[in-house]
């Protein structure tokens, strides 16, 4: 399965599934990180971590280690 | 039912950056107040306005993306919205981020309140071509939605008619989540109908929350009799509802609700949205690979640069104008005790809480501009990574940053941090960054103890070594005090703004304003009360009589100028000859003399009387003579203030406590320094230039590192066991205040007294017991 991190800065992917992991979830659910939602990776910060991501209209930062629970599947 | 000739309360609900300040700003004016809810840091803003004869309350709740239990804000709004009950709830939305914002408003609902939904920044999207159908959306959602644009304006006044004339109803949300929640719902739903009186929420919002497994509604329903058997029922429905459809019930909840306003969203926009095209391209230079952090340390140097090297000329002009304001009244009051509580006790406390004001109101200037353009999201992205490491967030840095030119206004910076515990971490380690107060103490030490050559790199030591317990002490307090709760970093990157420069105004009025009334008045009553400390009790004994020396000095002083001066020019007073005239009013101008007798008579134009040496000689002893007298006063008036300070209660503690710091080095006149210091750490120098009894002259502090070189019990392994003392030990009176003021409570600002001041013991012991085990001394 792959995940957000795996996917390269200007790709697009769709989340399948979201690993829960009770408050940290909650908030990206909020946010708008549902399964179904089309992202789009816009960069990595200069230091390599967090990564900002684009979904619904609006741009999104969220660290690596919150990356890898969202499960996606490549748009091509 | 709204009474049209009374009064009503509103209440402003959004997303952050949604633009609800400004609309805020707006209505209200400068008719703000604020405040707190209760119980918690959150600030509760209110605003006034009358509309025809109706005067509207209008409550700014915090701006938030959801209403779960995640933060102390999403609380506050939630619970205000139906425990304070008021008449409308506004729903602010960003026009152009739609999707998001509509997930807030559908919470909102759930609520029952009557709501009206103001469509904001409704100019940006549709000069991009985009149509927004605002009366399909009004029809979907069951409320009156009005256009907006806060920046100009636009749409204000229509919307506080519909507020006060239109009789609005509570919105039905015609929304049915997975049909496991549901049924799970109706279940709950007859459960609570024999306590549903005790209850203030509807029965369908606490039912969701409990499957949802919401802390604070859990924790409102078990206060309830009858309220356990509630939440077990709801614990049975939500397992069920997991191994059934290996999803928890949240999950299923936010994407029907998204799913709900992706339908809305395709029935009332047309056109393609890309809003974010020219936000994009400023992040590609602002957050560029190599750019970013250049262009990053660059905007935080502008804003140190702003906050504290423009903000010291107006902070000197206050400090000059309270310090000439305090001579004024000086010449009025003649009783000593009363003219020293007016001039140095209050003069001097309000001048030194004024003193701050320049700095805090170009912080705040700074940290709007880089809030309002939507920067400091970018700032944290940016760092994010080094900070998280250090376990504080990207946005910890501004203030850490501020520490270096003054902890004050640095903890007021916090307010960037959205969450509690950042906010409490950053608080606590911010007062390691050698504020510039502390210079002035590492600079006497350093000349007096280590040579110039090494001066540089203890120095250097000493700020590196306050970064490094910075650093220490964060990732300490993140896995002590505040273990187990990782916080997730999903944090908005909004789109670029053009700041409102009214909303700028405000901030900056609003948060002075609030530092003078609530950290301002604490600070002056302590400042008070260590200068009653400092000064009390009056019954000193005199090691000996100062009046029969300083009469005694006197009269040596007419002898010698009637001798050496007069006498030979054949006068009988200084202002008869047109010379020392000249010389006498040159000084009293200046202040001071000027450091040589040839610097003296240089200043005079010398044609005149450099062809009798009669004058040369008597203008040489005048100055000789005067210069003796006056230092003599000087160390006279000295030795009667230390013998004053000595007797006093800090002194009388200074010596209390020689044992308790005597493993680190210190004698008590260390000690009464150090407790004198509290106030604000640069008084250390000078407490301690009074305890050597130097003249507080221009080269008091010259003096002063002569003084302690001279000391028996001074030497280098003090001086650094000192130097880190005064860098760790508790932050200075104006900061425990504003720590105070900051978190809500005399906790935190009590422990972080007892813990600086209880690590730089330590420290300080390691230094000097382990320097004196090596034979450094």
């Amino acid at each position: 399965m792959r995940t957000l991190c795996d996917i390269k800065p200007g790709n697009s992917a769709v989340i399948s599934k979201v690993i829960c992991n009770g408050k940290i979830t909650r908030r990206m659910f909020d946010m708008g990180l549902v399964p179904g939602t089309e992202v789009f990776v816009q960069k990595y910060a200069p230091l390599g971590d967090p990564i900002e991501i684009s979904l619904r209209g609006f741009n999104l930062a969220l660290r690596k280690s919150e990356a890898t629970l969202i499960l996606v599947e490549p748009c091509f | 039912m709204i009474d049209l000739a009374g009064k009503i309360t509103v209440a402003l609900a959004g997303n952050p950056n949604c633009g609800k300040t400004t609309i805020f700003n707006k209505i209200t004016g400068a008719r703000q107040h604020v405040g707190n809810y209760p119980g918690v840091t959150v600030e509760k803003k209110e605003g006034f306005k009358k509309v025809g004869s109706t005067e509207v309350t209008v409550v700014d709740l915090p701006g938030t993306y959801s209403l779960t239990a995640f933060s102390p804000e999403e609380v506050v709004a939630r619970n205000f919205i139906v425990r304070e009950a008021p008449d409308v709830v506004v729903n602010i939305i960003d026009a152009a981020n739609l999707e998001r914002n509509l997930y807030l408003t559908i919470q909102l609902m759930e609520l029952e309140r009557p709501m009206v939904l103001a469509l904001n920044m409704i100019d940006m999207i549709e000069e991009s071509g985009v149509q927004v159908d605002h009366q399909a959306l009004s029809t979907v959602l069951g409320m009156p939605v009005v256009r907006t644009v806060g920046s100009s304006g636009q749409g204000i006044e229509k919307l506080l008619d519909t507020i006060v004339v239109a009789n609005i109803k509570p919105p039905h949300l015609d929304l049915t989540y997975h049909q496991a929640i549901e049924s799970a719902v109706a279940g709950l739903m007859s459960h609570m109908q024999d306590i549903k009186q005790q209850l203030v929420f509807p029965l369908r919002w606490i039912s969701l929350r409990l499957l949802e497994n919401d802390s604070e509604t859990m924790k409102e329903i078990q206060g309830i009799s009858g309220g356990q058997f509630i939440i077990d029922a709801a614990q049975n429905y939500r397992n069920d509802i997991v191994k059934e459809l290996e999803q928890e019930p949240e999950w299923l909840i936010a994407q029907t609700r998204y799913e709900y306003i992706q339908e809305i969203y395709r029935h009332i926009i047309s056109g393609d949205l890309e809003r974010l095209k020219f936000s994009n391209k400023i992040d590609a230079i602002l957050t560029h690979r190599w750019l970013g952090l250049p262009i990053f340390f660059l905007l935080m140097w502008l804003v140190f640069y702003l906050v504290f090297k423009l903000g010291s000329f107006p902070q000197e002009w206050i400090e000059e104008l309270f310090g000439r304001f305090g001579e004024y009244i000086s010449a009025f009051i003649t009783d000593g005790d009363l003219n020293s509580l007016i001039v140095d006790g209050v003069i001097g406390g309000v001048g030194s809480v004024l003193s701050f004001l320049p700095n805090i109101l170009l912080l705040f200037l700074a940290i709007s501009l880089l809030e309002d353009t939507g920067y400091m999201a970018r700032a944290a992205f940016v760092m994010d990574k080094v900070m998280n490491r250090v376990g504080l967030h990207g946005k910890s840095f501004i203030p850490l940053l501020l520490g270096f030119g003054c902890t004050v206004p640095a903890i007021l910076g916090t307010r960037t941090l959205e969450n509690q515990r950042d906010r409490i971490i950053t608080i606590l380690v911010t007062p390691f960054m050698s504020c510039s107060a502390r210079l002035p103490v590492y600079m006497v030490l350093t000349a007096a103890f280590f040579s110039e050559a090494a001066a540089g790199t203890v120095l250097f030591a000493i700020y590196s070594l306050g970064i490094l317990l910075a650093i220490v002490m964060a990732r300490f307090f993140r896995s002590v005090l505040f273990s187990g709760s990782t916080e997730p970093f999903v944090m908005e990157l909004p789109p670029y703004h053009v700041p409102v420069l009214k909303n700028i105004l405000l901030t900056m009025c609003e948060r002075s304003m609030l530092y003078i009334k609530k950290a301002g008045t604490i600070i002056l009553a302590v400042t008070l009360l260590v200068w009653f400390a400092t000064n009390y009790p009056r019954d000193a004994v005199f090691t000996k009589s100062y009046d029969e020396a300083l009469a005694a000095v006197q009269t040596q002083y007419n002898k010698n100028m009637r001798e050496q001066v007069l006498n030979p020019l054949r006068i009988q007073n200084i202002d008869d000859h047109p010379v020392l005239h000249e010389l006498a009013v040159q000084m009293a101008q200046s202040g001071s003399m000027r450091r040589t007798v040839e610097d003296n008579l240089a200043g005079l134009s010398g044609a005149r009387f450099t062809d009798s040496p009669e004058l040369v000689a008597a203008v040489r002893n005048y100055l000789t003579i005067q210069r003796q007298y006056e230092e003599t006063k000087s160390i006279i008036n000295n030795q009667q203030a230390k013998d004053q300070l000595t007797s006093s209660f800090a002194g009388r503690l200074g010596k209390f406590i020689e044992p308790l710091i005597a493993p680190l080095g210190f004698d008590w006149k260390i000690g009464v320094g150090l407790i004198a210091g509290i106030s604000a750490k640069e008084i250390l120098v000078s407490t301690l230039a009074t305890i050597y009894s130097m003249g507080s002259g221009q080269q008091g502090s010259f003096y002063l590192k002569e003084a302690l070189v001279a000391d028996p019990n001074m030497n280098m392994l003090v001086a650094l066991s000192l130097m880190i003392f005064v860098l760790v030990y508790a932050p200075c009176l104006a900061t425990i205040v504003v720590i105070k003021r900051e978190t809500k409570s005399w906790k935190w600002a009590a422990f972080s007294f007892a813990y600086s001041t209880g690590l730089a013991w330590v420290l300080s012991f390691i230094v000097f017991q382990g320097g004196k085990m090596l034979g450094l001394v």
